[in-house]
Parts: C-alpha cells; structure tokens; sequence
C-alpha cells in the first residue's frame, strides 16, 4: 500500500509573546524579563500513514495532537521537518470555523463547501445529500446565526462529511448532537473507512477512538511514546507517567 | 510538486494563482462580503454612495462655490467627481484589505485556504460600489457635453487597471504585516487622509506645477500611480467637455499611465513575494 501521510522529524515551537506594545516592552526590558518565550508543542515526531489506514492520536491536553493535526490540514507550517500527504486533505479541526452566522444554512452549505475545497459542480451535486444528512431542512433560508447550536454543528459536520477527501482529519468531533445524530457520524466514519479513506481520530473518547481506528499513537509532551494497535496506545495513556 | 509518490507538502500555497483558480470560493466570499456588510440596514447598499455623496458635496461646495475653482475650471463638479471615484475605490480597497487576513481570522486560523483570496476579495467589493458611481458620473459628464471616444474608454480602463493592480498589491503588504502589527491598520488609515490630496482631485495639477517649479518634487508628485489614475479618469469624463482646460492635463498622460501600470505590477509582485513570506506564520499569531 502506498503512504498517504508521511510527517518526517516534524517540529513545531511556538513563541509566546507577553507583551506587544512599546510601553509595555520598555517596562520588560527594564526590569530585565524576557520579552518572549518560546513552547516547544512538537518535537522530532514522525508518522507514516497507508491509504485507508486509520490511526487515533491519544494524549493529554497540550501534548501537541492538535498541532499535529494543523500540520496536516496545512494550516500551521512545521519548523523543521516535513508533512506531506497525498490528494485533498479535509478536516474536521474545530466544525463550524467556516460557516457564517449572517448567512442562510443554504448560502453556507455553498459557502463552507467551497472553503473545504469542493468546486461548484460538487457543491450542487450533494446539495440535498448535505441538506439530508444536516436534518435541517425547514431551516434551509434561516440565518445560521438563528440555530440551535445543535443544528449548527450538524450543519458543519454534514458540509464536511461531504467533501469527498482522500484524507479526513477528525479533532473532537464526534462529540456533537443528539445520540441518534452522534449514531449517523460514527457510522458516515465507518463508511468512510470502507470507502478506504485514510483517517486520523483525535478524541479524548477513548471508547470511540477504538471502535474507529486499528492503529494508536500516544504523544507526550510533543513526543511520539507509543506507534502501535490501539489497544497498546490506550494502555500507556491510562497507565500512570 | 508533486513526487514520485504523489505525496505534496499541505499549506503551500501557489499565491494569487490559487486565487484564479478558486473563483468560485472568490465569488461567494465576495458575495457573503456584500450581504454581511449591509445586515440589518434599511436602506442597505445605498449607504455605499451616500458616505462619497456626501463628501462630495462637502468638496463642491468648500473649493467650487466658495474657493471658486467653480470658476477657473469648466464643469469643476465633473472634474471633482472623476477623480473622486478613483480615490474612494482606492481608500475603500485598501482599507478593507489591509483588515481582511485579521478580520478573517476564525476562517484563517482553523482552515487552509489560499488566503490571498481576503484582500483580492476586498478589492472586488470595492470594484462592486465603484460601478454605480461611475454611472453617475458618467451621466454628469453626458451633461456636460461629453461624448464617447475611443481615447475617453482607454483612459478610464487603463486608469481603473493602475489602481486596481495597485491596491491589490499594497493590499496584500498591509494585510499580511497587519497580523504581526495592528499599527499597521492606523497607519492606512493616516494614509488614506492624505492621499486625496497626493493627486488632482480638489484641485488643478497646475498648482502644484507652480508651486514646485519643474524639479524633481514635481517628478515625484506626478511619479504618484495614483495621480496619473487620477488623470486618466479626468482625461476620460471631464476632458471631452471642457477642452478648453487642455493644460489641465499633464503632459504624456498615456505613456505614463502605462508606465505606472508597471509600476503597480512591480507593486503587486512584491506584496504577493512579502505575503507569501508572512502568511506561514499567520495561523499561530493570529
């Protein structure tokens, strides 16, 4: 099977700015503290993904996995290192960064499906499959800012979903909805993973990751610890540090 | 770039190339620009030609009836007008811009996409409101006598072309440093304070002429793209009727229109060079 993902000695440092302003500086300065401080969320870490593979990413708060992610999407660029994937990347980092609170439900399915990279043509094509899955009908010509938050996520999800890529990133969202709409996301991955899509599954769900994904990796403080089965992955996050 | 292995690098974008090739993301952003900017208002896109209406009038009255350049300039409304299109294209374009990557910034910060298409979106809107006050201004100038020509159309083209390249490349310069330094969003606005009277637009260029004497100042002065933009327009809507006033027009109006077309293309070029630099770094400041 060919790679779809290759992330190779990646690293990410982040500089923490305290102060911005002029006055502010002076005052640093004199009193001799740092004006900045740099973080080191992602240090030396490499992952190689197959097509149709799917692979949580575990760790605690601040471990560097949704900076991995961003990496991914392209959003963040590596400092040193290189990611790299193949065909359209999408994902689900943050559901409902792209829909617009001023705009119909139908203006943004146009709208954020474009944003995740969708042409005209496709947009069009599963219009009603997105309308269908989103459960929003009658809402259609709503202002979004109108929504339940609910409704608004699904909205989101429903447009991504839609998106057809090769590599489906997943940050915490399968935590959205009702438990019947909670059902419909965990089953659209399932068959997104029989479609032999590759996914990447971020989530503090542990119960979930597993039942999605075959292969677990555990980051700690912007290292990867563990690359194995799931069940593996699981273990070392549980077991005390 | 694409490898032997298919796999390309996320994030890297092909700059305003991108911007071509996703215009259909481009025309819904500049679509969603112009339902959100007018939310909740009455009157809606109208308020777009009252703010220049209204400091037009401003204009007309202080300088034509009271200074009474009225006098000394045929049609001085048109004169006024024709360039006082162009310059509120530029300061909308730009100012906008430059606040389009911040302004943008859930989009910018959570999702890769070509983010160029914020400032070239900005500056579509402002092509949008420039329309219906060229038709206005268009029918002032059929009042005065105007009559289409060949020269009056290359003009207004050629002049619409310099600042529209233009304002898209300082756009993306401003857009993108405005990241790092929201100064930068104060100091367009400073700029837009003085750039109405950078160029011939309340007054005839032959003041300037006097004033300066043939020196390098005056080079300069008319070096300004915006001012040869200015012109053109000028020479495009106001000439035709007012020939009488043909030293109004500085010397060489084409060639240098052409010439700051190139200008503003260098312009251009260098913004998308320096965003291209900065835009990898803008999802962690934001």
């Amino acid at each position: 099977m060919a790679t779809a993902l290759a992330v190779d000695g990646v690293s990410k440092r982040f500089v923490l700015r305290r102060v911005r302003s002029m006055k502010e500086i002076a005052v640093y300065v004199l009193q001799r503290k740092p004006i900045a401080e740099t973080f080191l969320a992602l240090d030396d870490v490499s992952l190689h993904v197959q097509e149709g593979e799917a692979v949580g990413l575990l760790g605690l708060n601040g471990s560097g996995k949704s900076t991995l992610l961003k990496l991914m999407s392209g959003v963040l660029r590596p400092d040193g290192g290189k990611v790299r994937v193949k065909g359209r990347v999408a994902g689900l980092i943050e559901v409902g960064a792209g829909l617009h609170p001023d705009l119909t439900g139908r203006e943004n399915i146009f709208l954020n499906g474009a944003i995740l990279g969708m042409s005209e043509a496709q947009v069009r094509r599963s219009f009603d499959a997105i309308v269908d899955f989103s459960e929003i009908e009658q809402f259609l010509d709503t202002d979004v800012k109108h929504y339940s938050s609910g409704m608004f996520l699904r909205l989101a999800f429903a447009v991504a979903v839609h998106t057809d890529p090769d590599v489906f990133l997943v940050d915490e969202i399968l935590a959205v909805g009702d438990e019947p709409f909670q059902r419909k996301c965990l089953e659209r991955v399932h068959r997104m993973r029989e479609e032999g899509r590759t996914l990447v599954v971020v989530s503090h769900d542990l119960e979930m990751v597993q039942r999605v994904c075959d292969r677990g990796v555990l980051l700690r403080g912007g290292r990867k610890v563990v690359d194995g089965t799931m069940r593996e992955a699981v273990d070392a996050l549980r077991a005390p540090a | 770039m694409t490898t032997v292995d298919g796999l390309v690098e996320p994030g890297r974008g092909a700059g305003l190339l991108d911007v071509v090739r996703q215009r259909f993301l481009l025309r819904l952003i500049v679509k969603q620009e112009l339902r959100v900017r007018y939310r909740g208002s009455v009157l809606g896109l109208f308020w777009s030609y009252v703010k220049p209406a209204v400091q037009f009038a401003v204009y007309f009255f202080a300088l034509g009836v009271f200074l009474r350049l009225n006098r000394s300039l045929e049609d001085f409304a048109v004169y006024l007008f024709a360039g006082f299109v162009v310059i509120s294209f530029f300061s909308e374009a730009f100012g906008n811009a430059a606040r389009s990557i911040v302004r943008n910034a859930p989009l910018v910060r959570k999702i890769y996409l070509p983010r160029e298409l914020f400032p070239v979106a900005t500056t579509w809107v402002a092509a949008i409101h420039m329309a219906p006050q060229v038709v206005v201004l268009l029918v002032g100038a059929l009042v005065a006598g105007w009559t289409p020509s060949v020269g009056a159309v290359l003009s207004a083209l050629l002049g619409f072309a310099v600042v529209a390249v233009l304002v898209s490349g300082l756009g993306l310069v401003f857009a993108a440093v405005n990241v790092f330094f929201r100064d930068f969003e104060n100091l367009v606005d400073l700029m837009l304070l003085v750039v109405v009277w950078l160029s011939p637009v309340l007054y005839p260029w032959s003041f300037v002429r006097d004033a300066l004497g043939d020196g390098w100042l005056l080079e300069l002065y008319l070096a300004n793209p915006l001012t040869v933009a200015v012109q053109l327009f000028q020479r495009a809507f106001w000439f035709p009727g007012a020939q009488a006033n043909a030293q109004e027009l500085i010397p060489d109006l084409f060639t240098r229109g052409v010439i700051a077309l190139v200008g503003s293309a260098v312009v251009l070029v260098v913004g998308q060079l320096v965003f291209a630099r900065l835009e990898k770094r803008f999802a962690q400041e934001l």
